[in-house]
């Protein structure tokens, strides 16, 4: 007779020494694990409740803020921790994140900024002496530009102490005088030109007084211009006249114009997919748009009950933040079209700059009321150093609250968000409006057969310059509508 | 679908061991809806959780073979050895030492009849004498925990979550003790409960008795779940399903029926016996219920469609006690006898358990293993966990008989383990009372939760009537008019609610009475301020500042 038993000799799972850790023989076969969904459904709801009530998104503001309304920032595309800001007053600030104080403020101009970058290591590339120097610029109201050294060496020597002797004229390099007032600036990324806004678009090169070019189409004011990171030749252009304009430097050109119901008030490349765009609309929403076929765009990004101010894209380009005049942050998965988060405080007023710090993990903004504020973007995320098994749990629970994300439960703990009393009843206001403008609509389809229906995605689109082919199925019912055209002739 | 797409995924190979880890059919069906859905982005979306899915099953399957331990066995060498013919004796002699002295025989003369609990890791056994001996130990290190006697009769016993705590039901109440036999809690809902159960992932304790009513108990938060009648008398087996966590009762009348503390209806009945159920037993699956009448009969059951698979109708005296093992080992006592047979739970006809080899035929399913206490009369058995052993409490102690084959052979240690040390017992608590999954959730179909109801849309509650009956609810708690209404002009003495609160039992406080003083409360103080503004202490319009602000912590 053969005979064995199990055999488990206490020695191979017990540890001897007290140092050493104990055996964790693991079986995965389903039946030593019973309730494996309902366990994890519970973990995952826990999970969830932890995200909320971990989700503290305000870190802070940045040293005092500014005197006056914050409406202009910069972020140093090179640098994690360094961001410029302009106030109402003229004052720039360069600021050090990871401290919250600044390093150094200047008096740059006697009006309002009304755009301001920080150049990439590239724009000095001709003069050998500037290389690995840091740049800005910025402009105004009082129709200069600008360009400062913002070396950081340069100011560890000075003592925060003469924080308040604003009138540092040190850091400026070089004044380019314009006709007008200038409104929004952008560098490119290769080279050392840059592009201003205001009553003409303008290119210029850093070395020349004068402007290079002039890339104006039509009449109307530039709001704001942005450069793409990526190609970095496409150059975007929001007018008052609610128009978008590409150009393209190569040919030194516009390249199409698209005219929306309402004003743009910023534009953002995607940093990932560099043909995408996302703009802030004066209509309460932003859009998502993919520069090869402006007929529509690829989404729209509804929540605000007021005009979004500015809007930028997450390094990661999954994501985008928008402020909007509603005194509110918002921050929107590209590939939805309603907010994941709505961030306020009591004290912050008609937000006008965003801007995600370049590790994706923080976002910044300026208001109306002169701070700028620090933000986690995700509320609940927490940057200290982390063991691998609290790093384990945390990835362990993401998946869990992504697996089981529409289960009522968790989608109804998740979701909810304190929203200001004044927002909650602008949104009920605007959707008593919508829903009248949706009835009369629907009411009007009932006697008119043939009325058009327009997606929600090309309701904002007035007309592009040059049209686009439409896709193939619409080109193929045309043609059958033709043929039958032919027919009844 | 192209082929080309095809051809980017991930070509996983098939294991043969892959079949263990994948789900249940019924549950699986997210092939055809990705079939059906026109929607291109859910599609992809589907795909690629179906792909993951399959990666998972297939990255199991492979870790089977990094399993350190294996099964034990018991096999004839030749034709002419029998396995149900070696001894206990034969067995210790034959196998290692460690293994040999785990095979404890404690004689006690005195208390008995004993019934036995071992704790869900194995390393505690909880012993039961009938006539009030209750003693909680270490049995592999042969250290006692606790030792009562309790001068009255102890019917059954049970460890709670861990070896901490453990439950006995007394003649009277059913009472909690924790590991130095202090009591701590009398139970005084559960009364003459003859078998305990307890639910380990929900923290339930389960009674059932004399009384004929199923009581469920939260042990982390001392409430009482629920309480079900059966309506079929007194309770006369009861065992749990731990794939599912429902209760399987069996009747005098010979019924079983299945148990959710979220329904006041049994969820099933089955007629299992011509005479009163003696005893259940349920496989670890889920899928395998035996039991055992008085009528004489045993009983293989495939509870996933409650089919019959074998029925023995004729056994030499009824059996007492069933028991199935983690490996599917099937254990019957009756009288003194304990037979064991392997592989009864299949549906063919030659698993059905058989007494005798009948002249050698082949085709039948002879007993494992037997065993004879001479002289003596089983109380009840139970597999000792991840041990190759068979725990047998009797009428004069209890003994482990060594059941080659019987046990699990790999543990997991994050489950439960048989060696955990004290830190990991204390971590493995808190982290499932955090985990601890609701009364309301136990259901025939554990996997129920988070998967589609498929019903039609006519027949599911939507989302505006589950709001009507979530806000009646919620208004009869508010208009609730079974107390009398707060009326300060009545002279204090003749309140309406200090006569209800005279009626009601002086020690008994229930929400109902926390509500009448409270009300009581409010009056008192409106007849107060009434009384002042009379007096001319306070205006009309007095307005306590600090009252008011403190109020709505009230």
């Amino acid at each position: 007779m053969k005979i064995k038993t199990i055999r488990r000799s206490a020695d191979d799972y017990v540890p001897v020494k007290s140092t050493q850790e104990s055996q964790m023989p693991r079986n995965l076969n389903p039946e030593l694990h019973p309730f494996e969904r309902a366990r994890e459904y519970t973990k995952a709801l826990n999970a969830t409740k932890l995200e909320r009530m971990f989700a503290k998104p305000f870190v802070g503001q940045l040293g005092y803020g500014h005197r006056d309304g914050v409406y202009a920032i910069a972020k140093n595309y090179g640098s994690l921790n360094k961001l410029a800001t302009g106030s109402a007053d003229g004052v720039i600030k360069y600021w050090n994140m990871s401290t919250r104080e600044e390093f150094v403020s200047f008096k740059a101009h006697y009006g309002l900024i009304t755009g301001l970058c920080v150049t990439q290591p590239r724009f000095h590339d001709k003069k050998p002496d500037l290389k690995n120097q840091n740049f800005m610029l910025s402009c105004s109201d009082d129709k200069t530009v600008k360009l400062w050294s913002i070396n950081v060496d340069d100011f560890s020597n000075k003592s925060s102490s003469d924080n308040d002797s604003v009138t540092n004229e040190e850091g400026l390099v070089r004044t380019f005088d314009g006709e007008s007032a200038f409104q929004g600036i952008d560098s490119h990324r290769e080279n050392s030109t840059f592009a201003t806004g205001g009553a003409k678009i303008h290119l210029w090169d850093v070395n020349r007084l004068k402007p290079v070019s002039n890339l104006s189409w039509g009449a109307d004011n530039i709001t704001s211009v942005k450069f793409n990171q990526s190609e970095t030749d496409i150059l975007a252009s929001t007018g008052s006249d609610n128009s978008i304009v590409l150009y393209d430097l190569r040919t030194n050109s516009p390249t199409q114009k698209i005219v929306q119901t309402m004003r743009t008030n910023a534009i953002c490349w995607n940093p990932m997919e560099a043909f995408n765009f996302v703009t802030a609309n004066e209509d309460h929403n932003a859009y998502y748009y993919d520069m090869r076929n402006l007929s529509r765009s690829l989404n729209v990004f509804k929540d605000h009950v007021s005009a979004v101010m500015d809007v930028d894209f997450s390094p990661t380009g999954d994501e985008i933040v928008t402020g909007s005049y509603d005194k509110s942050i918002r921050i929107y998965k590209t590939n939805h079209g309603h907010s994941r988060e709505i961030y306020h405080t009591k004290r912050m007023q008609h937000v006008f700059q965003v801007k995600y710090s370049m590790d994706a993990k923080y976002i910044i903004s300026g208001s109306d009321d002169g701070n700028v504020r620090l933000w986690r973007s995700k509320a609940w995320e927490r940057s200290n150093v982390k063991t691998t098994r609290e790093k384990n749990k945390l990835e362990y629970d993401e998946k869990l609250k992504e697996r089981f994300r529409h289960m009522p439960e968790i989608k109804r703990i998740s979701r909810h968000r304190h929203v200001p009393q004044v927002i909650k009843k602008a949104q009920e206001i605007k959707n008593i409006e919508l829903n009248s403008i949706k009835r009369r609509e629907a009411n009007e389809r009932r006697t008119r057969k043939d009325m058009p229906f327009i997606s929600e995605r090309k309701k904002q689109i007035v007309g592009t310059v040059h049209k686009y082919d439409d896709s193939g199925r619409d080109r193929k019912r045309r043609k059958e509508d033709d043929n039958r055209d032919v027919r009844e002739e | 679908m192209s082929d080309k797409k095809t051809g980017h995924r991930p070509q996983l190979k098939e294991r043969e061991n892959q079949s263990k880890f994948e789900r249940s059919v019924h549950s699986n069906n997210a092939g055809n809806t990705r079939n059906q859905t026109k929607d291109k982005k859910l599609r992809a979306g589907l795909r690629k959780i179906d792909d993951q899915y399959k990666k998972a099953i297939s990255s199991a399957a492979a870790t089977d073979y990094l399993l350190p331990e294996s099964n034990g066995y018991l096999e004839p060498e030749n034709e002419l050895e029998k396995t149900f013919k070696v001894q206990q004796s034969e067995i210790k002699s034959s196998v290692d030492v460690t293994t040999a002295n785990k095979a404890l025989d404690l004689s006690l003369k005195e208390f008995g009849p004993y019934s036995i609990n071992y704790a869900k890791n194995g390393t505690h056994l909880l012993i039961t004498g009938r006539k009030g001996h209750v003693a909680s130990m270490d049995w592999r290190k042969g250290q006692l925990r606790a030792e009562l006697f309790l001068n009255e009769t102890c019917h059954s016993a049970t460890y709670l979550q861990n070896e901490q705590y453990f439950a006995v039901a007394q003649k009277k109440y059913t009472f909690i003790y924790d590991h130095e036999g202090t009591e701590l809690h009398r139970l005084k809902q559960h009364i003459d409960a003859r078998h305990l159960e307890f639910l380990p992932y929900h923290y339930l304790l389960a009674t059932a008795g004399e009384t004929g009513w199923l009581k469920y108990h939260d042990v982390s938060t001392g409430q009482l779940i629920s309480e079900l009648r059966t309506k079929a008398g007194p309770t006369t087996a009861m065992t749990q399903n731990p794939w599912n966590a429902v209760m399987h009762l069996g009747h005098s009348n010979g019924t079983v029926s299945l148990w959710s503390p979220s329904m006041p209806e049994p969820l099933v009945k089955l007629l299992s016996a011509r005479g009163p159920v003696n005893s259940i037993a349920i496989d670890r699956s889920g899928y395998y219920m035996v039991t055992t009448g008085a009528d004489r009969s045993m009983k293989i059951w495939d509870i996933r469609n409650f089919k019959q698979l074998h029925s023995i109708e004729n056994l030499p005296t009824p059996g007492t006690n069933v028991s199935i093992s983690d490996t599917g080992l099937l254990a019957l006592s009756r009288g003194p006898h304990v037979t064991l047979w392997k592989d009864a739970l299949k549906l063919s006809k030659d698993s059905k358990p058989c007494f005798g080899s009948m002249g050698g035929d082949p085709h039948r399913n002879t007993p494992y293993m037997s065993h004879l206490f001479a002289g003596n009369k089983v109380e009840n058995l139970g597999f000792v966990p991840f041990e190759d052993l068979l725990g047998v409490g009797h009428r004069t102690g209890v003994t482990n008989l060594i059941v080659p084959g019987a046990g699990e052979a790999n543990y997991d240690a994050l489950e439960l383990n048989p060696f955990e040390t004290k830190k990991q017992r204390q971590e493995q608590e808190v982290r499932s009372l955090l985990n601890k999954l609701p009364a309301d959730t136990i259901t025939l179909d554990p996997h129920s939760i988070g998967s589609v109801d498929k019903r039609s849309s006519a027949v599911r509650l939507n989302a505006k009537d589950l709001a009507q009956v979530t806000m009646d609810s919620n208004n009869k708690v508010k208009t609730n008019s079974d107390i009398p209404d707060v009326k300060p002009d009545v002279k204090g003495k003749n309140s309406g609610l200090r006569s209800f609160l005279r009626k009601k039992t002086q020690n008994v406080i229930d929400e109902r009475k926390l509500r009448v003083q409270k009300q009581l409360h409010k009056e008192k103080n409106i007849r107060k301020r009434n009384h002042q503004i009379k007096e001319g202490v306070i205006s009309e319009d007095h307005k306590d500042v600090i009252e008011e602000a403190l109020s709505r912590f009230a």
